[in-house]
C-alpha cells in the first residue's frame, strides 16, 4: 500500500494534502483530482484549495471542522473515481523571440549546444501544462519545457525584468505579470495578458490547462500590445 | 453627501485593508488584508460598521490628514498609538472630525499597526472582489500617501468621543503557539528542540510579507530539493542559511523552503503587534489542541467585538 496520501496539520487551520516527495505526473493528477473532488463536492468548514505540484493545502474553518474530521472528508473524495475526465483547455500565449527582448537566447542557445533558431523551435515545440500558479499573481508555472533547454537557473537575480517576459528554468516555463527581479532565463517576450481585466476571469488560465506558444513577429509584438 | 479627508502625512506601508482578498491563492495572489485583524475589526465594530468594511491601516510611520468636507466619525483601534485633534487621545477611540480639524496619529509607547475607520463607505479601487492592498502589485485599495484624498460616502456621526476598551488579548503577544511541520522531518531532532526550547527575537528585517527572526542556527538537515509547495500565513520557513522568516499577511502563496512550524492563526494577530527586537518564543500544540485554542479565540474576540457593536448609537446619517 503507498505511504500517500500523508495528511499534515498546518496550524490550527490547514491540511497538507501530500501525493509525493517528487514532482511525478501520477502524484499530480492526484492534486488535480483532489482539487476538482472538492470543488464539486466541497466538505464541512472547506476555505480554500491551493494545488501545487505534488501537494494541496485545504484551509478550513476550525470552528466547524479539524484535521482529524478533514482528513475523513479528504480520503473519501480522493478515493471518489471522476465522472468523468475533463478535456484539457487549450490556451495560445504569443512570443515574440526578437533579439532586444530575448537577451538571454544566445546564452541559452550556447549552453544547450543549439542555434538560436533551434532554441526557438525547441520552446514551441514543448508540451506545457499548468501545474501551479506561485509567487505572484498570474504567475503560472507551465510544466513542459523540452529536455535539450532544461537549464539550472542563473547564479544571480536580474532585477527589474519587464512584465510579459518569457522566462525558463529547468522543466518550466513561465510568462511574467509584474516587473520583477528573475534568475531564470529571458528567451522572448509576450504580449498575452495572464492577468485580464476581466471579473469573471481575472486569470487566462487554471491549473490543469494545456498551453501552446505561438511565435509572432515584432512588428506583431507592437501591434499586439 | 460625502465627508473629504486629505492626507498630509503618511509613513511609508500605510494602506487600504478590507477583511482580505480569499479564493484566489490558487492564481498565485495571496489573501492580504489587516495585519491585526482584530484591531481592524474592532475599529469598524465600534462605529457600526460591517466587520469587513474597508478602512486605512497605519504603520509606526503615522498618518495625518485634513477633514475637508464633514461631520465625520472616525474610530482608531490597534496598538498604543497616539492620537490627536484638538485633543489627544491613545489608540482605541472613537471621536469625530468636522471640517477644517486635523487629526495626527503617531507611533506610541506599544505595538506595529493601527487601524482607523470611517463611518461610512470609503472609497477605494477594488481588485478580485477585495479593498485590501495587494503588496507586492499595489493592486487593490493601494497605498495611502501625502496629498491623497480620501472620499467617504454617506458618512455619519456615531454619538460622543468614547475611549474604547482594549481587551488583553489585542496585546503583543511574545509566546508563539504552533502546530509542528509541514516539514519538521527535514530538520534534525536537536534542532526541533533548539527552536521550541531558545528564545529567538524580530529583526528589523520585516514588513507585511513577513520578518526574519534572529535566534539559534536552526539550518534545515536534507538538500533544498523539496518541489514549491502552498504557504499558509504563519508559517515559520528556513532558508538553507538556517535563517527563520515568519510569514505574515502578504505572503508569497508558494515556497520551496522547508517550514519547521506554523504560528496558529488566532495568534498572528498580537504577533504582529510586536516590534523589532522584541523576545519570542515558541510552544508546540497538537492539531487537536491548537484548534481548541483557536475556538476559545474565537469565542472571545466574538463577544468583545459585539459588545463594542451594541455601544454604538447613531446620531445622523
Amino acid at each position: 500500500m503507498s505511504l500517500y496520501p500523508i495528511f499534515r496539520a498546518v496550524a490550527e487551520q490547514a491540511v497538507l494534502v501530500e501525493f509525493g516527495d517528487a514532482i511525478t505526473a501520477q502524484a499530480h493528477r492526484a492534486v488535480l483530482h483532489l482539487d476538482a473532488m472538492l470543488a464539486d463536492h466541497p466538505c464541512l468548514g472547506f476555505r480554500e484549495a491551493t494545488p501545487a505540484f505534488v501537494n494541496l493545502l485545504v484551509r478550513f474553518d476550525p470552528i466547524l471542522t479539524d484535521h482529524a474530521a478533514i482528513e475523513t472528508d479528504l480520503r473519501r473524495l480522493i478515493a471518489r473515481p471522476a465522472l468523468q475526465t475533463r478535456a484539457q483547455t487549450q490556451r495560445e500565449v504569443q512570443v515574440c523571440y526578437d533579439a532586444e527582448l530575448a537577451p538571454d537566447l544566445p546564452e541559452v542557445a550556447r549552453r544547450s549546444g543549439l542555434s538560436p533558431e533551434a532554441v526557438i523551435a525547441a520552446h514551441l515545440a514543448g508540451d506545457y501544462t499548468v501545474f501551479l500558479y506561485g509567487f505572484a499573481p498570474g504567475y503560472a508555472y507551465l510544466g513542459g519545457v523540452r529536455a535539450e533547454l532544461q537549464l539550472p537557473r542563473k547564479d544571480t537575480a536580474l532585477r527589474d525584468v519587464p512584465a510579459g517576459s518569457v522566462i525558463i528554468a529547468g522543466a518550466q516555463c513561465i510568462v511574467t505579470t509584474l516587473m520583477m527581479p528573475t534568475g531564470w532565463w529571458i528567451i522572448g517576450r509576450s504580449p498575452t495578458a495572464i492577468l485580464q481585466d476581466d471579473p469573471a476571469r481575472p486569470f487566462l488560465f487554471d491549473v490543469g490547462d494545456a498551453v501552446q506558444f505561438r511565435r509572432i513577429s515584432r512588428a506583431e509584438f507592437e501591434a499586439a500590445r | 453627501m460625502s465627508a473629504h479627508l486629505r492626507i498630509t502625512a503618511a509613513g511609508p506601508l500605510v494602506s487600504v485593508q478590507d477583511a482580505g482578498r480569499f479564493g484566489f491563492a490558487r492564481f498565485g495572489v495571496t489573501a492580504s488584508g489587516p495585519m491585526d485583524r482584530l484591531a481592524y475589526r474592532a475599529a469598524n465594530a465600534a462605529l457600526g460598521n460591517r466587520l469587513d468594511a474597508a478602512a486605512i491601516e497605519v504603520s509606526l510611520g503615522g498618518l495625518r490628514l485634513d477633514c475637508l468636507a464633514g461631520p465625520i466619525s472616525l474610530a482608531v483601534a490597534g496598538a498604543g498609538f497616539i492620537v490627536e485633534t484638538d485633543q489627544a487621545f491613545g489608540s482605541w477611540q472613537v471621536l469625530t472630525l468636522a471640517a477644517g480639524q486635523s487629526l495626527t496619529l503617531r507611533r506610541g509607547p506599544w505595538g506595529s499597526w493601527c487601524y482607523l475607520a470611517v463611518a461610512g463607505e470609503l472609497k477605494a479601487p477594488l481588485w478580485l472582489g477585495s479593498h485590501a492592498t495587494h503588496g507586492s502589485s499595489g493592486k487593490g485599495g493601494g497605498l495611502v500617501t501625502a496629498g491623497m484624498d480620501l472620499q467617504i460616502e454617506s458618512p455619519r456621526v456615531v454619538g460622543p468621543d468614547r475611549a474604547l476598551p482594549c481587551p488583553v488579548f489585542a496585546r503583543p503577544r511574545h509566546r508563539l503557539h504552533v502546530t509542528l511541520g509541514p516539514q519538521d522531518r527535514c530538520f534534525a531532532p536537536e534542532t526541533l528542540q533548539a527552536f521550541l526550547s531558545s528564545p529567538f527575537s524580530l529583526t528589523a528585517a520585516g514588513n507585511r510579507m513577513g520578518v526574519r527572526l534572529a535566534g539559534p542556527d536552526i539550518a534545515p538537515n536534507v538538500a533544498l530539493t523539496m518541489p514549491s509547495e502552498p504557504i499558509a500565513r504563519g508559517s515559520v520557513q528556513v532558508a538553507g542559511d538556517g535563517v527563520a522568516t515568519l510569514l505574515l499577511a502578504d505572503h508569497q502563496t508558494t515556497g520551496g523552503y522547508p517550514k519547521i512550524a506554523t504560528v496558529l492563526d488566532c495568534d498572528l494577530d498580537a504577533a504582529a503587534q510586536l516590534r523589532p527586537h522584541d523576545a519570542i518564543g515558541f510552544t508546540a500544540l497538537t492539531p487537536a489542541e491548537a484548534v481548541a485554542r483557536a475556538r476559545l479565540y474565537a469565542a472571545s474576540t466574538e463577544s468583545y467585538l459585539a459588545a463594542l457593536a451594541a455601544a454604538v448609537t447613531p446620531l445622523s446619517s
